[in-house]
């Protein structure tokens, strides 16, 4: 059964009375309204134990009602949607809510890990790096998980997250982050000259302070001014207001990363519909309007449940209509403290006592005291009684030296207002201290960036209008926005007075940092040891370092540092600022790029061909190749492999190379652009002829390998490795770009257009004639090996054809634009059909390569040099190209470097692998003996054994020499023979028939 | 990082890979007879290649516009502020190229 709303106040707030939510916290059901927060619905139920703390164990009750909440964090939603440390203070209620709380056990009212409150000597600052230094072999086992177990947040579900996240871009001339009055009248003043404007806000609702704080707004309760406003802004075309969402970081020219939480207040997010999403906002201008967060005061007790920040207790009565207790006792510093009073005293709470620090009071606060009958003291707490689950009473020390006690059932506290400062300080501005309002205020912000209202320093209602309406005019009319911005919102109050106090000495722990457990006396051991920057301070102690990044607690920190070490705030500093001014999830980060989504997938022009056929496919980068195509009866690679091979070697099969890159180079100069970048020559290269080509990089090393063809005078197509594609691309445009303008030559990428298919064996012609023009002339003389012609295909269709072979075999390669890729695959296979055709994939291409000796990715791997690869004959002697000199060094020439050769195994029956070393017969195996490695490996058929490519010290010189195969990571250890890479028709007679 | 490129507006820098210092010139391509080159110029090749200077402040750049107009770009850019001073395109970026006819 659902227990009473026992703290809900009988009338007001912004919450539905007739839309009751039912939720459960630690399995109790309870109820509450919509427009409650998770938190505001606990305070109206009574609930005022909602956590453990960090490190002590210690009871914690709501402290905040902001996203500043250190202690109110929960574990929200069960099962794979469990989210740990969700601040209740957030978290809106939906019907069905289940919360739980974290860091008990084995529950939050019988916590056994509360002993680490006894054992709390040993969890003082520093305590990482004193109590578990020895021996550091307990360190992984005994003392990790001890305190992992014992000092922690929330659990993760472990689960895969099942819900899905976006990312959007927004672009608008002036940002406004938050919209309280300072950013309400921003963005009228900004939106009305016309300028594109975006109203960020964090909450689900757009009002800030109004909310809770109320007040007068051109003669008009702020309320109903806020209503009119928000009319005003949702009916300028040119205005978006964003709520729900939360601008955490500032980075370079002008982005700013904002998290829409879209669905978090829902249980389940509809259908289609994600549940966050991450913005990048580029705007001109930005008015940093995102207000202030009210600190505490450190003091015995106060992280007592019952003990709740002044504007907190009021946000909770105005906003929502709940009372955070019956009897009210306020401790504060400053005026704005005492409006907590009045408005509970206005909702018909008690006020026990003021305690105000300060000797002086003003006439008003006077009158309130007398017309509320509660008494005003001028002193400070230095204990706050009850037990577990609340307060009952506090002890004052009085400012006269006396003393005294007062029953009450809840502690509003203020220790004054800090400006958030963080966005404004995300560039490395370093914040300046106003000692007029004791607080830190913006400086150094990031270009186009201005702060107004509280978040400026400007805390009364009035001066928040004001500014406002200053800082959206200014940034608009720095953009040429001349439209008409009308007069500052007006309101009449005055600006608070405040005298600072940070911390009163007190007997037991009085807390700076609620969620990590840092205490007053922790700063001042940092203090005694000598970690006296706020940088050492902050690690040394922790401090500022848990979720809530310290946003109540780093300025008290601070200031108790400055002084315990007699310096000014300002002289002490502050620590750095980075992004996110909030926690972001990483799923919000990753957005849709997750799991199949994680990159781009690419698709070869035969892949649903090749797929209906029951293809393995292989990812290499991007694209899905054919690995292998297995056919009936066959149950492993292997078997599959050799019979494509086989196919091949006796007979006919195609495979798939449309992933090579391929690239048009066009112009008059095309072919001394290519005798620049390639070792050999390619101006000489008749018009209907291929070669193959070979690029270096500038320091020597063989950059890209690939087939490049005359087609025209002027027009060159050059193919690149699948891997390089991209990257050689971009290479060649700086070339032409950058080194060589002069040149005409005009370079465009066509790997998408064209799908090219290798059709090898012996009986490729006949294949061919069954699908290309009987009027084409495909003998060795009317079409010779290195031959490119367009040609004309049966049923009229033009193909570009290439008589090129990486397998060794007779072979042509054709090309059709991409969209034939299909149909040119289907046509293969029906003509193919007499013929005894195979499709195979990227497997058997590499059993014929190696059996050919032709290099490819393994041994192109950014060390070897034209000569390292047995193509040094290729570097021309007539001309200049990229690489030349530096080609030319000692080292990169040096007779002892490691080259290609081929290895086989001396026993015929063993499996070579890759990576296996090479080490001389009879030498120690170790880095002075060790002279290459085993690059590429397959099964030859041919041969009917493994054979393999390696990088061999002198290989050239040892043919024949058997040396150890070393493979520590396999455990293996065997001979091979140092052989000739060219393992099958070393002629070269069958590429030529 | 937003990066005005000169043919396709303010994009940004996700758009945009870098290469480097644009200061250091690759020397001239040579005539080459029979295998020799220009005197010195293993030298001046290691100077191109591997000499760099580690900028604290404006430098000159190279970024290439490749998720764009696939132009190379020369940015004069603050390294310790990331603020871009100006941009302008190689002299044979683009359609229209300096020297061609
Ligand atoms: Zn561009």
């Amino acid at each position: 059964m659902a227990s009473a709303q026992s703290n809900r106040l009988a009338k007001g707030g912004l919450i539905d009375r007739n839309a009751p939510l039912s939720f459960t916290f630690d399995g109790k059901a309870m109820i509450g309204y919509a427009g409650d927060t998770l938190a505001s619905a606990l305070v109206a139920n009574g609930v005022t134990l909602v956590g453990r703390s960090f490190k002590y164990h210690r009871p914690r009750g709501i402290l905040t009602a902001g996203p500043e909440e250190p202690n109110a964090l929960v574990e929200l939603r069960s099962g794979a949607r469990r989210e740990a440390n969700t601040k209740a203070t957030t978290a809106e209620l939906y019907d069905g809510l289940d919360a739980l709380s974290q860091n008990r056990w084995p529950s939050l009212g019988f916590d056994v890990m509360s002993v680490n409150s006894l054992l709390s000597p040993i969890f003082v600052a520093g305590f990482y790096y004193k109590t578990f230094m020895w021996p550091a072999k307990f360190w992984e086992k005994l003392y990790e998980p001890a305190i992992r177990r014992a000092a922690g947040l929330g659990r993760t579900s472990g689960i895969a997250d099942p819900d899905h996240y976006e990312k959007a871009w927004a672009h608008c001339d002036v940002l406004v982050v938050g919209s309280g009055p300072a950013g309400l009248a921003a963005a009228l003043a900004a939106g009305r000259t016309g300028a594109r404007v975006i109203l960020a806000e964090e909450d689900r609702l757009a009002g800030g302070r109004l909310n809770s704080d109320g007040g007068e707004i051109d003669g008009m309760p702020a309320g109903e001014w806020l209503a009119g406003a928000l009319a005003e802004l949702e009916a300028l075309p040119n205005v978006r207001i964003m709520t729900r969402t939360a601008v955490f970081g500032v980075y370079d020219g002008g982005t700013y990363g904002a998290l829409e939480r879209v669905n978090d207040h829902l249980p389940v997010p509809p259908v289609h519909q994600p549940r966050q999403r991450l913005w990048r906002i580029v705007a001109k201008r930005c008015v940093v309007a995102a207000g202030a967060i009210e600190r505490p005061i450190v003091f015995s007790g106060n992280d007592r449940p019952g003990v709740m920040m002044a504007s907190a207790v009021r946000t909770y009565v105005e906003r929502f209509a709940a009372a955070p207790g019956k009897r009210l006792a306020l401790f504060t510093n400053n005026d704005d403290g005492w409006k907590t009073v009045e408005a509970a005293h206005r909702a018909g709470i008690e006020i026990a006592a003021v305690i105000d620090s300060r000797k002086d009071l003003s006439q008003h606060h006077r009158a309130l005291a007398q017309s509320g009958g509660f008494a005003v003291h001028n002193g400070v707490v230095v204990d706050v009684k009850g037990g577990k689950t609340g307060v009952s009473g506090v002890e004052i020390a009085l400012a006269n030296g006396g003393s005294a006690q007062i029953a009450a059932d809840v502690l509003a506290m203020s220790g004054g207002w800090n400006p958030s400062v963080g966005l404004s300080s995300h560039h490395r501005g370093r914040p300046k201290w106003r000692e007029d309002i004791a607080a830190f205020v913006p400086e150094g912000a990031p270009a186009g960036m201005l702060s107004a209202g509280a978040a400026n320093g400007d805390f009364s209602l009035s001066a928040c209008l004001r500014t406002g309406h200053e800082a959206g005019l200014a940034a608009a009319s720095d953009l040429g926005f001349k439209g008409r911005a009308g007069k500052a919102p007006a309101a009449s109050d005055e600006a608070i007075s405040i005298s600072p106090l940070w911390h009163v000495e007190g007997r037991k722990k009085g807390f700076v940092d609620f969620q990590h457990d840092v205490t007053a006396s922790d700063i001042a051991l940092a203090q005694r040891e000598g970690f006296e920057s706020v940088e050492h301070l902050k690690r040394y102690t922790t401090l500022g370092m848990a979720t809530d990044q310290g946003k109540n607690s780093n300025v008290t920190g601070l200031a108790i540092m400055s002084e315990l070490t007699r310096r000014s705030i300002p002289q002490t500093g502050t620590t750095i600022y980075r992004p996110p001014h909030v926690p972001v999830a990483i799923g919000a980060f990753a957005g849709h790029h997750r799991d199949e989504n994680f990159h781009s997938v690419r698709l070869t022009p035969s892949h649903h061909w090749a797929a209906e056929r029951g293809a393995v496919f292989v990812d290499t980068g991007l694209w899905k190749r054919a690995q292998w195509y297995p056919i009936a009866g066959e149950n492993d690679w292997l078997t599959s492999v050799n019979r494509e091979v086989l196919t091949v070697r006796n007979g006919v099969g195609f495979c798939d190379v449309s992933t090579l890159g391929k690239i048009d180079v066009m112009g008059k100069d095309a072919g001394a652009f290519l005798d620049r970048v390639y070792i050999n020559a390619f101006a000489s290269l008749a018009v209907g002829k291929a070669r193959y080509g070979l690029m270096l990089r500038e320091d020597g090393i063989v950059m890209d390998d690939g087939t490049t063809s005359r087609l025209a005078e002027d027009h060159y197509f050059l193919t690149t490795t699948t891997a390089k594609a991209g990257p050689v691309m971009q290479y060649l445009e700086f070339c032409r770009q950058v080194l060589w303008p002069e040149l005409d030559v005009q370079l465009t990428s066509c790997t998408d257009q064209w799908a090219q298919f290798s059709i090898a064996g012996p009986k490729t012609r006949d294949l061919l004639r069954e699908i290309v023009d009987p009027a084409e002339d495909l003998s060795n003389e009317g079409f010779p090996f290195m031959g490119v012609r367009e040609v004309r295909l049966r049923g009229g269709m033009f193909a570009r054809l290439f008589r090129i072979s990486f397998s060794g075999e007779m072979a042509f390669e054709i090309s059709v634009p991409a969209r034939y890729g299909d149909a040119m695959a289907r046509n293969l296979m029906k003509a193919g059909e007499p013929f005894g055709v195979v499709p195979y994939g990227t497997e058997a291409l590499g059993v014929m390569r190696i059996e050919k000796g032709h290099i490819a990715g393994a041994e192109l791997n950014g060390t070897t040099t034209a000569d390292d690869l047995g193509l040094g004959k290729m570097m021309s002697k007539k001309k200049d190209f990229v690489g030349r000199v530096m080609a030319g060094r000692e080292a990169l020439t040096a007779p002892d470097r490691q080259v290609v050769v081929g290895l086989k195994p001396v026993d015929k029956a063993r499996r070579l692998r890759s990576g296996a070393h090479i080490i001389p017969k009879g030498a120690a195996v170790g880095p002075d003996t060790d002279q290459g490695y085993v690059t590429s490996v397959c099964h030859s058929p041919m041969l009917g054994q493994w054979i393999g490519l390696g990088l061999v010290e002198r290989g050239r010189e040892r043919i024949g020499e058997i040396v150890r195969a070393h493979d520590p990571l396999r455990g293996e250890d065997y001979y091979v023979e140092i052989c000739n890479p060219v393992f099958y028709d070393p002629e070269g007679g069958r590429q030529r028939g | 990082m937003r990066i005005a490129c000169p043919f396709c507006g303010e994009r940004e820098n996700g758009e945009f890979t870098y290469l480097g210092d644009a200061k250091p010139k690759r020397p001239a391509m040579v005539a080459i007879d029979g295998g020799a080159g220009a005197p010195g110029e293993a030298e001046a090749f290691y100077d191109y290649v591997y000499l760099r200077d580690n900028f604290a402040g404006e430098m000159s750049e190279y970024w290439y516009h490749g998720g764009g107009c696939r132009s190379w770009l020369v940015i004069e850019r603050n390294t310790l502020t990331h603020d871009i001073k100006s941009v302008r395109a190689a002299p044979g970026a683009g359609a229209a190229k300096a020297g061609a006819k």
